[in-house]
Formats: structure tokens, sequence, C-alpha cells
């Protein structure tokens, strides 16, 4: 028995018990969203933060690089110019453009959160499906290690993983944040498969003679897709918020002419806070809002995929 | 209900234990805290430390932290006058050395005791020096950085180490005056001696709670009791207590002594705040009268509320590295390519923008401060054109270089190496330069990948001198074949003979001459480009008086009151 | 019970064995190392050679790995490369801060956690559901330390709460075991109790807004699922009055999810109090840990990670005991 694992593990197994329904099952779900003012507002939230992102470098009025005021940043004194014409929201002390920044900063926060769940998924769709194809004392051995990433402090693993990099990059973050992923899709991924072999559309198709590969990848990795998704959308939160963290102690990503919202937060906060707090407040909101919305949003859709919900 | 009352059973079965353990401690844990009280009027200091102390037995130490407070306890044969890097008396009232610059002769203050009663004399000081020449293990000797680098050797060298001793023997003509033998001279001297490393400590002390015994295993160096516990000297202060848990250390005025005054402080305590926002929270909620590095953004603020900003005098200097021997050696072997930078780096836009009040552009390797310092060497003031106009006669127009820059450290001559990176790298884009950035960790290998794999390009770093010789600045960087800035005895153009020389040189005018000469040499040839002299700053609360900001960030408390 | 936890220490066993490996072979392949943590800023080649050969740096990785696991079996993880103090002194002083700070955190979540919660799920759909459910939703996407920092700079002055450290200067408390609190009470100091407790208010209240939303969340879902149930409603037709309803049944049968709340929570609280402790400046194990890495001091980092783990045992371990004893469905075995 081990009661706080288990608790860990029981929003996973949920998830991934409801790819067994199929995909019908998604539509019904989503249409039962869109009825949820939750759901909406995270997904709004989330899709304008998905649009200011790829189209950020349009939306910049300035080049976020160049900078602009240098000589007017007199740090000594403690001086960072303000909103003036031209530069709405002021400055960085580079004298670059902050609105440019923060709109750029959209595009980098999201590669980053999107890279690391990506990679989370990737590693943990290996592991999982490794389990699950295997099954025997590689399944056994193979989630004994899921187990005890996932019994580990999240943020702890991350910061021990960054702090031990010697060269510390945007890649270093991405892979130190991805880690905490990776056990719960390991979970998620062997879940879901385990749960659709008896789903009635894999019998169904084994009972024709479909080739196991062919079910494996025509029907039980599309249908493990949704639930997926939903813990994706809950893990790029997480994985934001834990980038800033990192750039906090100072194992962030360290090249500062990169706009990236943690990185401005982690900075401004520890040096700007007396002088110029908006360069902290500005990329804290965002950040607060995004993680916001994409709480919301996978909250609402982990609920709408609950078969607990369905009547 | 049954239940319930069952968990009440063990409740009161819990409290009572709680209770039993509590009694059973506080039997043995009395408050201490009416021995303090009453007595001098001189009140407390509390100062923020930004790191923890090693331990404080100086020797074995080589850090400005653990300094900052052995400083004000244990005293070096000559010091530093306040504010500034010259030498006054100290323990030795004078100092002369033999004209072959083999032997000192230090006359020693008199009446001076030990904070433990006993006296100091020529034999104590024989006796530290002797401690230092004969301290046995390689263990020991390893941690004997600021030895090692100006005594050289040990009478037996254990480790892999093989340095000739530069000390040969110590006498004591009277009581109070201490001959050095020296093998050879050293244009180190008589600077060095004021190093926080060679302060004279009482050999009673020592001896009684076995100061030589430091063991090494794996990755442990054991100290001994005495430097956690008994630290002995002379100075204005001594030791009291040390609170792991709230890193806080305790001295008190040292009645004893008459060196070079007795405190005006009862008490004087540091606290280590490692966070820079936490310390600027302590001054501003009065938990601490005063903190070291302030950042620079902070100084109007802290002014603002009245607190006191002290600037101290540049003893720093940040380069910017140029490797010869790197990937693109070749093309940093032309002097075209390494001028072209220099012109393009806009080093008064960083300095104006991003540095400290009172820093300067850098126009050579040595600080104003130091003797050897001269206006007269090539200057290379920002000029775009030129540097472009430079890159295109020598070829290497869009050239990429691999910038390497640290990251997790701060030290004064280099307070935001990531901001100095963005600054130069920028720059440099500007001028058609190609940048690959490769941050490293400080302490994850960036120094060794830097100074001994030489895998860079060009770097950042830099260095705070310990005491006034240009040697310690130039001499260090480009006296000798050097993988970090791939210079070699083909290569450096008669700049190692330039420093041998100056090195040698009889200390006074001619010294000083010998360095301006070597640092003329060494702005010609640019073998790396200074950036700036940073300036770190002290500050205080606005009640304390008697703080002087110094270059080597020796501040002395025991002028300090607090009005 | 006995042969449980006996059971249960003995399965730690092999993970804390693989993990102490991967750790040790991790931190030793890095470059830089010890010997150059060791010698600061002043080391040169030469220096770092000698000072490897000195402590045996330079002997085959396998051979360090045992030396190290011998000692570690003792209780010896060997000297901090910062302090030079040995680590579990040195764990044995910081812990004590940290777990005060936890158990703060962890009182004003539960406490606050549950009553939000229970408030909760009362007035399902009213305004004072929502609003507590929007609160939980954005304390958890908040950065911490932002968090702190926000707190610092608003509550810190108005509340004349301290903003960093554990004591004010002039107190002075005796030590004895490193519990400021305790240590206080103990010798009489009430001002230092006083003043401990003062301490602990912002940084406890920093560190413990993700467990309270999480809290609140879990207690406001259990404790609607148990008005669904059968005997909530058997308790009401027979007539019971409201308040013994909720007291004796509601809350106890909702408990059971919290508590395990309670337990997971507590292991990411190390987390947070890395970041925390960092912003205010309070010398705990999350303070020892950010300056380890700072510093790359690796037996520090070692011991502290093992450590984790060990501690991560320990409390799934109290969570299952108690589990057993709240539930009497559930039996230890």
């Amino acid at each position: 028995m081990n009661t706080l694992l288990n608790k860990k593990k029981e929003p996973i197994d949920k998830l991934a018990a409801a790819s067994a329904g199929g995909r019908s099952l998604g539509a019904e779900a989503l249409r039962r969203m869109l009825r949820s003012p939750v759901a909406i507002v995270g997904g709004v939230i989330t899709l304008l933060f998905l649009l200011l992102a790829i189209f950020a470098p349009l939306l910049a009025p300035k080049d976020p690089q160049v900078r602009y005021l240098q000589d007017q940043v007199v740090l000594g004194r403690g001086i960072i110019p303000g909103a003036q014409p031209g530069f709405p929201l002021g400055v960085d002390d580079f004298g670059r453009d902050f609105l440019s920044r923060l709109l750029i900063g959209a595009q980098q926060t999201l590669l980053v959160g999107v890279l690391a769940t990506v990679i989370g998924v990737l590693l943990g769709a290996l592991i999982g499906g490794l389990a699950g194809a295997f099954g025997g004392w590689v399944d056994t051995v193979l989630m004994r290690i899921v187990d005890v990433l996932l019994a580990f402090p999240s943020l702890l693993l991350a910061i021990s993983i960054a702090a031990l990099f010697a060269k510390p990059s945007q890649w270093t973050v991405i892979i130190a944040v991805s880690i905490i992923g990776v056990p719960i899709f390991a979970r998620l991924l062997r879940g879901s498969m385990l749960a659709q072999r008896e789903a009635d559309h894999v019998l169904a198709a084994t009972s024709l003679g479909v080739k196991r590969t062919t079910i494996v990848f025509r029907h039980m990795l599309p249908n493990s897709l949704g639930p997926v998704i939903v813990q994706a959308t809950l893990t790029l939160a997480t994985a934001i918020l834990e980038a800033a963290a990192l750039s906090f102690l100072g194992l962030g990503d360290p090249d500062p002419t990169r706009a990236e919202w943690g990185l401005m937060l982690g900075n401004a906060s520890q040096h700007f806070l007396d002088i110029r707090p908006e360069l902290a407040y500005y990329p804290a909101i965002a950040i607060i809002i995004v993680a916001l919305g994409f709480t919301l949003l996978g909250e609402s859709l982990r609920e709408a995929l609950d078969p607990k919900n369905r009547r | 209900m049954q239940q319930l009352r069952l968990t009440r059973t063990r409740r009161a079965a819990l409290i009572g234990l709680a209770g039993a353990l509590a009694v059973s401690l506080s039997a043995c844990a009395e408050s201490k805290r009416d021995e303090s009280g009453g007595g001098g009027s001189g009140g407390t200091m509390v100062f923020g430390n930004t790191g923890n102390p090693k331990m404080f037995d100086p020797i074995f130490n080589d850090e400005g932290e653990t300094f900052r407070i052995t400083r004000q306890m244990l005293d070096t044969l000559i010091q530093n006058k306040p504010g500034t890097a010259d030498l006054a008396p100290s323990l030795a009232t004078k100092w002369t050395p033999s004209n072959d610059g083999k032997t000192w002769t230090f006359d020693l203050k008199q009446g001076v005791k030990f904070s433990d009663g006993t006296a100091f004399d020529a034999k104590a000081v024989c006796f530290n020096f002797d401690r230092w020449y004969n301290m046995k293990g390689a263990t020991a000797q390893s941690q004997m950085i600021y030895y090692g680098d100006v005594f050289e050797g040990f009478a037996n060298n254990e480790g892999t180490t093989k340095g000739q001793p530069v000390y040969k023997s110590c006498e004591a003509k009277d009581d109070h005056t201490a001959v050095l033998n020296l093998t050879r001279a050293k244009g180190a001297f008589p600077a060095a001696f004021t190093l926080p490393s060679f302060a004279i400590q009482s050999p009673t002390a020592l001896q009684k709670y076995n100061a030589d015994k430091v063991t090494g295993s794996g990755t442990s160096i054991t100290y001994p009791e005495y430097g956690y516990k008994h630290p002995t000297g002379t100075g204005p202060f001594k030791f009291e207590g040390w609170d792991q848990g709230n890193g806080q250390i305790t001295l008190v005025r040292n009645d004893t002594s008459t060196m070079p005054q007795p405190a005006k402080l009862d008490k004087l305590v540091f606290k280590v705040i490692p966070d820079e926002n936490a310390r600027k929270q302590a001054l501003k909620a009065g938990d601490i009268n005063g903190y070291d590095f302030p950042a620079p953004a902070d100084y109007g603020l802290l002014r603002n509320d009245g607190e006191q900003v002290l600037i101290r005098p540049s003893f720093n200097v940040l380069y910017l590295g140029i490797n010869q021997g790197g990937p693109n050696g070749a093309k940093l072997a032309n002097p075209k390519v390494r001028q072209a930078l220099a012109y393009g780096i806009n080093r008064e836009q960083f300095v104006r923008s991003k540095l400290a009040e009172g820093s300067e552009v850098a126009t050579e390797f040595v600080p104003k401060a130091i003797s050897g310092y001269t206006d007269d060497v090539t200057k290379y003031p920002y000029d775009k054109e030129r540097a472009k106009q430079l890159l295109k006669e020598a070829g290497a127009e869009g050239m990429t270089l691999k910038f390497y820059y640290p990251t997790e450290v701060t030290r004064p001559y280099m307070p935001n190496p990531a901001d100095t990176y963005t600054a130069i790298s920028e720059d440099l884009k500007a001028i058609g330069i190609n940048v690959q950035p490769v941050a490293e960790s400080w302490n994850g290998g960036y120094k060794d990948d830097v100074q001994q794999n030489s895998k860079q390009d060009i770097h950042l770093l830099g260095w705070t001198g310990d005491y006034n010789d240009a040697g310690n600045f130039v001499g260090t960087f480009f006296g000798r074949p050097k993988p970090e800035f791939g210079l070699t005895d083909q290569n450096n153009q008669g700049i190692f003979k330039a420093l041998a020389d100056a090195d040698a040189a009889p200390a006074g005018d001619a010294h000083t001459k010998a360095y301006q000469d070597a640092n003329k040499k060494i702005m010609e040839y640019l073998p790396a480009i200074p950036i700036a002299y940073p300036t770190p700053a002290i500050v205080v609360g606005p009640k304390i008086k008697g703080v002087v900001a110094s270059p080597l960030t020796d501040e002395r408390f025991d002028t300090v009151t607090i009005g | 019970m006995l042969r449980f936890l006996v059971r249960r220490l003995l399965q730690a066993i092999p993970t804390l064995l693989i993990l102490s490996i991967l750790v040790f072979a991790w931190l030793r392949s890095l470059p830089g190392g010890p010997a150059s943590a060791l010698l600061g800023d002043k080391a040169t080649p030469e220096k770092l050679a000698n000072l490897n050969h000195v402590l045996g740096l330079d002997q085959p990785i396998f051979v360090q790995y045992f030396k190290f696991l011998g000692r570690a079996i003792t209780g010896d993880f060997g000297n901090s490369l910062v302090s030079a103090r040995p680590v579990m002194s040195e764990i044995g002083t910081f812990l004590p801060a940290t777990i005060e700070l936890g158990i703060s955190a962890m009182i004003i979540a539960v406490v606050a956690g549950i009553s939000f919660g229970y408030l909760a799920a009362r007035f399902r759909g009213q305004v004072v559901d929502n609003v507590i459910i929007v609160l939980t939703l954005v304390g958890v996407a908040v950065p911490i330390f932002f968090l702190g920092y926000m707190m610092q700079d608003l509550l810190s002055t108005p509340l004349g709460l301290p903003s960093q450290g554990r004591q004010a200067p002039g107190i002075d408390a005796t030590v004895v075991t490193h519990f400021a609190i305790l240590d206080g009470m103990m010798t009489g100091e009430w001002d230092a109790v006083w003043d401990a407790i003062k301490h602990l208010i912002l940084p406890a209240l920093a560190l413990a807004t993700i467990p309270l939303a999480v809290i609140t969340r879990i207690t406001r879902a259990s404790v609607l699922d148990v008005f669904n149930e059968d005997f909530i409603r058997t308790a009401n037709s027979k007539g019971l009055t409201q308040p013994v309803v909720r007291q004796r049944h509601v809350l106890r049968n909702a408990l059971l999810p919290v508590i395990t709340t309670i337990g997971l929570q507590t292991g990411a609280l190390l987390g947070g109090a890395v970041l925390t402790e960092r912003v205010f400046n309070f010398r705990g194990l999350g303070f020892l840990l950010a300056e380890g890495i700072d510093k790359r001091d690796y037996p520090r980092l070692q011991a502290l990670l093992l450590l984790g783990a060990l501690v991560y045992v320990l409390v799934n371990m109290l969570v299952d005991i108690s589990y057993g004893l709240i539930d009497p469905r559930v039996r230890v075995r």
C-alpha cells in the first residue's frame, strides 16, 4: 500500500481510462465543454496567447533586440526610462522597448513550455509504450522508476537536474522542466493502452485479424491523444511557472538577449523591484494569466472527459 | 465514539511525552542571556556579510568573506592606510629591506598583547613564519593559497607541488626586532606582508588548539577547533561566538589590545545574508547597520533613506580575454582584428549605463590606485567605422567568435556577467561579427575551460588586487605562457621579459617606471581588452560614523561609533 | 505495525542505493569539481592537480564511490565545501528551520484550506463558492518567489512583520535544538518565542499558497461527494440537526482524501521552500540547497538529495499509518 503515490496516480489513471471510450465520446466531451463558462474563459485565454505568440513578430512595434535608449539608462543612479512616446511601457535595463519584448516574450515562453511538454510526452510515451508493449519484468522495472520520479517533488527535481548541467542554456532549462512531465505521461500512456486493450473497438479489430502494430498506431494512439492533450495543457502551465522559478534561482536561460517572461521576471524581481517594479509586474501578470488559462482549460477538459460526468 | 475517545487518550499520551522531553531538555537549556549587558557604552554594530566564512585561521583561507572578519581580530605586520592601498605601520613600526632585498628587518611595536594575555614579541612573529614554512601534511599545504603564491614552497613540499621556498629563516634579534631571511628577492614585498593570511596569531593558542591539524579525504577537509572557536590575535576585537543556525558571528572589544587602538564599539556582529535583496530589506528594517556590495541600482534609494553609500576606489579590472590559441586563433593573432574588437566595443556606454557610480572605462590592466599605472598608453576609443575598416583590412568580416561567459557568479570586478556579455555581444554584432555564446557555471568548470582548456575565442574575466603591486595584476595575466590568451614564448613580443624585469626591479621609482613601460607594451600589443574598473560599494546606516571605504575591502571597524 | 514499518524501510533501501550511485556518478563526472570549488578564485592548474591528488580524487570513480558509501552508511556524508563543516551537522542545524516553516505553512494551509473548501461546498454555486474557486486557481498560477517579494513590499511594513531572517537583532536567543520557538519555550525566553513567530508569518504565508489552494479544492470536492452520499441523506432524514450532521459525518468522511493531499503537499513544500527561504533569507534546508547549488557544493548536494528521498519515504509511511487510524476500513498490513 502506498497511499501518497496512489493519490498522485489517481487523476492520471482516471484520465487514461477515458481513452477507452473512443473518439465519439471525445466529441461529446467537447460539446459539454462548450457549455461551461470556466472552459470558455480558459479556452479564450489560451487561444489569445497562442495567437499572440504566433504573430508576435508582426505585432511588436519595435525590434526587441535594439538598445534604443541605452544611453538614457543609468543604473548607477537607478534610472530606467519609463513610458514615453514610442515606448508605451518604457524600456528595460538595456534600453530595449519593453512592449515589444513582452510580445516576443509570449513566443519564447510558449516555446519553452511547449518544447518541455513535448519532450515530456515523447519520453513518457517511449517509457510508457515500452512498459505497455512488453509487460512482465520490463513493465515492473520501468514503472518502478516512473513511480520514483513521480514521487519526487517536481520543482526539486527540476532544480536538481538544472544544477547538474555545467553549461546552462535554454535547452538545459527545457530538459529540466520536461522531466516533470515524463513520469506523468509514461503512466498516462501505459494506462491508456491497457484500458483500450479490453475496449470494444480494439477487440473488434483484433478479431478481424488486423495486425498488432496497426492497431496500436491506427486505433490506440489516436484514442490516447485526448487524455494526452488534456494532461499537456496542465503540464504547460506548470512548465512555464517552473521555468520562471529556475530563472529566479540563477539556473535559468543565461542569455539575457532572449525575451522570455520567466527570465524577465526572475531578473527584474531581483534587481529592479524598487526602481522600476513594472519590469517585474508585467511579465508576472502575463505569466499568471497564461498559467491560469492553461489550468482552466486543462481542468475543464479533464472534467469533461471524466467518465463519471457522463450521464 | 469508541474511536474518538481512543484518539483523545492517544493525544494526551503524546502531550505528556512531549512535556517530559521538554523538561529534560530544558534542564540543560538554561538561558545564558543575562551574561552581557551593562558595561561600555559603545554599542553594537551588526554588519551584513555576503557569504559564509569558512573558519577563522586566515592562513588556510583565501576569500574576502572570511578576511572581512579576521581583519578585525588579527593584525598583520604592515597594514593598508585606511582608504588607500598605501602601506602603514601595524604590528611593525618600521620595515627595512637589505640592499639585495633578501633580508627584511621589522621593528615591532612594544607592549602589545594577544587577546589570550600572552605577549606579542619577535619570538611570536618568528613562530608564525616558522609555522607556515614547516607546515606538515599535504592537505594543510594545499589550502595555504596565499602562502603558496607569495612564499612558493615549504620546508617539505608534500603532494605534487614543487615550489622552491622563498622563506629561509626568521630570527628574533631582541624582543622587538624580527629579522626575516629570504632565499631570493621578490617584488611582492613589502606589500604582501599586508595580506590578511599573514596575520600574526598567538603561539600559545595555536599550539593549545592544534591549529595545524588539517586532515582531508574524499571531498572533505576538516579543520581543527582553533579556527572555529579560538582565533587569537592582537586586534581591536576578539572572537566570542559563531551561531551557525542564524549565520551570526559575534566579536567583542578586545580590552587587552593597544593595537592600533581599542575599539570604540562593545560588540561587532556579522550576519551572513547571501541574497542582495534580503540584505537591503534587513538594513531597511534596522536588523543590520550596514552591508557589503549593494546593487548599483539601489544607491539612490538607499541614500534617499538616509543610508550612507560609500564608494570604494577601484582595485579591480574587468577584461575581455582574447584567445590566440583557440578555434579562431589564426584570425585573432592578427593585431588588426584585436584592435577592431577594442574599437568596436562601446565601453563608455556600458560603464555609464550599467556599472556603479564611480566606475571608469579601463585603459589598461592596472587600476589607477596602483603604482605602475600610466595614462600614457595606446587607447582605443569607441569607433564603429574604424573597427569595420580594420576587420575588412584583415579579411575577418563576418567571422564567428565563441564568446564564453560565466553564470551564477558576481564578483567585485564582474557585478553582472550576463549583462556585460549582452552589451559586448550586441556591439560586436553591430560591427559585423557573429557571436556564438557559451554560458558556463562559474563553479561548474568555467575557469577550467577558459584558463586551461582554451576552448574560447573571447571570454569575460577580471581580477581583484590583493596588495599594491602591479605584478599582482599584469604579472598574473601576461607574465608567462598561458592557454587563456594563447600567449607563447614565440608570440609575446617581449611582454614576458618586460614583466620579469619589472618584478625584479628594486622597490620604488624604478619598479614603478618598469611597470609603466610594461603596461605601454601590453596595450600596444593588446593581448586582451580591458573593459572597466568597477567600484564596489559598502553601505552603512545614517548613525554609523568612522567607516572608511577601502579599495582592498579592508574596512576596519575599530574606529566606528554609533551616533 | 512494527513489521510493516520495517518492511517499508527495507523496501526503500534499493531505491536509495540506486539513487546514490546515480547522484554520485553524475556529480563527479561534471567539470569543475570539488577541488576547484575548494580552492576558489585564485586556483592555478598546479594547485588543482595537487589537491585532487591529496584528496584522492584522482582514484578510479568506483573506488571513490565505495569509500563514499562506506562513510555514508555511518552517517558521514563528508564536509561541505562551502563551510568545511560536516554536512550532517549542517543539516542538523538547518533542518529545524525548515520543519518550523513547513509546519507553519501546513497549519495555515490546512486550517484555511479546509474552512474555505467547506464553505465553498456549502454555498455551492453562490458568490462565496465562485470567489474561492477563482482564488484557488490564481493561487496556483502565481510564481511563489514573486508572491514573496510582493508580500515583503506590501505587507511587511503595514503589519509590522519582519521580512527576512529568523531572528531580530538583540534577541540573541539561547540555542538548544535550533527550533526557535521550542528553544524559547524551554528557556523561558518568551520574547524570543514571539520574535520567532513573527519571523515565520510572511514566509509561511507565501509557502502556504499552493497547498492552501489544493487543499481547498480537494476539501470542496470531497465534501460535495459526501453530501451526496446516502448516509448523509439518511442522517438528515432521521432528523439529526444540521450542525451534528456536519460535524460528525460530513467533515469526518470528507477528511480522508484531504489527508493524502496534505501528505502530497508536504513533499511539494520542499520545492517551494527553496524559493521562499531564499526570498526571506530564512536559513533552512532550502537556503542550504540554494547555496550548495550556487557554489557547486557536491557533498552537500549529495546528502540533501538522498535525505530528500528518505524524507519522502518517511512522509509516505506516516500518511499510510494515519490513513489506517482514521479509516477503520483501511488496515495497515
